[in-house]
């Protein structure tokens, strides 16, 4: 779950870190009084999506005037499928040097990483690339939060005198505001350091994993609403995992993996998958509402139900797949492969409802719906 | 990594329905479950078999080998960390949607005890013929025969369906790690790799992957010092990137976790990777005539 800037940085202020003076404005005129009392001001688009600045979405306005213009620009552009509905205004800020900081969860080491380096303001991939000697790693043992001591240990090379200390208290301070919101990435980038010496987080990415969103209802709210299309919305309200493809071959499997599988299969046979949905573990019992969605996108040529049971039976998923193929008596011809647990018992459902027998190879299945969607 | 007949097994979680259930299968299927864990119930007796208020005290009437969590995600944490503490050699971490950090804090205390952790949000363990942890369709003979070939899967369903085409193709099954589809797991497809190159029953490794994280490259390095036969599918090769499918850990972010990058090195290490799942046997079955 990805947050816009000015959400990550209210995070940020909650745990000490200090951010430009800003205001959130939705119209040209608010951004114009907002820039009357700032000076010098960045407009910035609000969408949580990474490259805003190539898009033209962030802009510098030296006069009130500037700033409404600016927003008027940036208002309603399209950025990696979000649309703009608010900018934040920020106060100018005295730039002496860019750094980048980070905590992270790194799947090598199993727990959080705090990544810090001397050469802010590029993207982190680019930095990794062209100047990975920069990029300082200070692997982290939850159970215990981040030590100032491993911490100084690691930064004293590069960093010295009085901004020492000042970054040391930065990184404490987004330790904490990383641990307290359940974050997978928690990144300042730039953090910079001003003219009088303090440290300003002048940009801000936050991402929290799904699982934790129950244990942080307030954050979870304050989530922009992903882009999607209607039928994605009508299965993100039923917990199903649909994801819309431009293809027209239908898919319904089981478990994450055996659905990007149907997906590859159908496509090394020369077809297009419509959509990716699967409705393993826990959502075994949904086959009649993912059928429902799968047949309601207008592309679908032919279908391929793909069932592997384990935990997911296969008899109650068939059940409910022929439930709503009852109900909305689709004219698309329709390919089984079914193996695993409660096969026998949907097997016969399959062959008794359908009139077809279900193949127990998952190639003969697709490259019959590839074969019917041409 | 590998659970045959003799290991002791607890399952934490036996009194609610999918633990019941699975509790049940594998009890049937020669899987030694000495008992089962529930809090509120200690002291009782379930389908026969004893429940105790926590690992501990399980641990207390003779030692666990592995234990096997059937909990809903937020109680997970609170679960592996009586299980580590109670000297379990392997927790088999089978909910999907545990809090990340929750999933560091129990791995850090997992390594400091020397505890193996499998998952999270895996399907489990299978060794054929002798015992599964987890809920895998062990039973079904179709899918799993007993042989000399390893299976390493990020994925259950997909696991279950190339062990179903590796049986079909001949081949007998010795072991399948089921070692989960998060993006932080307490056992890597390396690691699941390691043990079964020294594992003396297994003769050749399939490896059954996913876009997404490093995993497979990781694997790559080291299945390039290896004198088994290997083949492999990778999962996700028509997926678009930035969005996950389904699991946490299956998005391409960049040029990260890419299919092209995963294949590539695999295949520089010698693996055998197969476009559709049902030439894995054959591509396996090459790879052994090579040798």
């Amino acid at each position: 779950m990805n947050f816009e800037e000015h959400t990550g940085k209210a995070v940020l202020r909650a745990a000490g870190v200090a951010t430009p003076e800003g205001r959130l404005c939705d119209t040209p005129a608010t951004a114009r009084s907002a820039a009357e009392a700032f000076g010098t001001c960045a407009v910035k688009a609000q969408v949580a999506t990474g490259k805003r600045g190539k898009a033209g979405g962030i802009r510098i306005a030296r006069s009130p005037e500037e700033a409404e213009q600016a927003a008027a620009d940036i208002l309603g552009m399209e950025i990696g499928g979000y649309t703009v509905h608010r900018v934040l205004v920020e106060q100018g800020v005295d730039i002496r040097q860019e750094l980048y900081a980070a905590v992270l969860n790194d799947p090598a080491t199993k727990g959080p990483l705090v990544l810090v380096s001397a050469e802010g303001g590029m993207e982190i991939e680019e930095l990794a690339a062209e100047k990975p000697e920069s990029l300082i790693r200070v692997p982290v043992d939850i159970r215990h939060g981040v030590s100032r001591t491993a911490l100084e240990q690691a930064l004293a090379g590069t960093f010295t005198g009085d901004q020492l200390p000042a970054l040391l208290d930065t990184l404490e301070r987004l330790y904490a505001a990383y641990a307290g919101s359940d974050a997978d990435l928690l990144e300042i980038n730039p953090l910079v350091v001003t003219g009088e010496g303090g440290m300003l987080a002048l940009d801000c990415k936050l991402s929290i994993d799904d699982g934790a969103v129950p244990r942080q209802p307030d954050l979870a709210a304050e989530a922009p609403e992903v882009p999607m299309t209607e039928l994605e919305r009508r299965a993100r309200e039923l917990s199903l995992p649909y994801i819309q493809l431009d293809g027209s071959v239908g898919i319904l499997a089981n478990g994450a993996g055996l659905t990007m599988t149907t997906m590859d299969v159908v496509s090394h046979y020369g077809g297009a998958p419509a959509n990716f949905l699967e409705i393993g573990g826990e959502a075994y019992t949904k086959g009649r509402d993912a059928l429902r969605l799968v047949l309601d996108n207008p592309n679908v040529r032919s279908l391929v139900i793909n069932f592997c049971g384990a935990f997911a039976r296969t008899d109650v998923m068939t059940e409910g797949v022929l439930a709503a193929w009852d109900e909305v008596r689709p004219q698309v011809p329709v390919h089984f492969c079914i193996n695993g647990t409660g096969e026998d018992e949907a097997l016969a459902m399959v062959r008794d409802k359908l009139g077809v027998t279900p193949t127990q190879v998952m190639d003969e299945a697709v490259q019959a719906a590839v074969e019917a969607a041409r | 990594m590998i659970v045959g007949g003799n290991e002791t097994v607890l399952v934490q979680g036996i009194t609610g329905k999918q633990g019941t259930f699975w509790a049940e299968r594998m009890r049937d299927y020669g899987t030694r479950i000495v008992g089962g864990v529930n809090p509120k119930k200690a002291g009782s007796e379930h389908i026969g078999l004893p429940v105790w208020g926590s690992a501990k005290e399980a641990a207390a009437s003779q030692p666990i080998d592995v234990s096997v969590l059937f909990i809903p995600p937020m109680a997970v944490k609170a679960a592996v960390l009586d299980a580590v503490e109670a000297g379990v050699g392997t927790v088999v971490v089978l909910t999907e949607h545990i809090p990340s950090h929750d999933v560091m804090h129990f791995l850090a205390a997992a390594r400091e005890a020397g505890t193996c952790v499998i998952g999270p949000n895996t399907a489990g363990l299978v060794t054929p013929g002798q015992s599964f942890v987890g809920f895998m369709p062990a039973f079904n003979e179709r899918i799993f025969r007993p042989g000399r070939v390893g299976v390493i899967s990020r994925s259950g369903s997909l696991g279950t369906l190339i062990a179903l085409n590796l049986v079909q193709g001949g081949h007998g099954i010795s072991a399948f790690i089921g070692i989960g589809g998060d993006p932080i797991l307490g056992t890597t497809t390396r690691d699941a790799l390691v043990r079964l190159d020294q594992d003396p029953n297994t003769d050749a490794v399939v490896i059954v992957g996913e876009i997404g994280g490093a995993m497979e490259e990781e694997a790559a390095d080291y299945a390039h010092g290896m004198s088994k036969p290997m083949a492999a599918f990778i999962a996700g090769a028509a997926s678009p990137p930035g969005k996950k499918m389904g699991h946490a850990g299956a998005i391409v972010m960049g040029d990260k976790g890419t299919y092209g990058a995963k294949r590539e090195a695999l295949e520089a290490a010698g693996v055998r990777v197969v476009p559709s799942p049902s030439m894995i046997a054959d591509a396996l079955g090459e790879a052994m005539g090579a040798v």
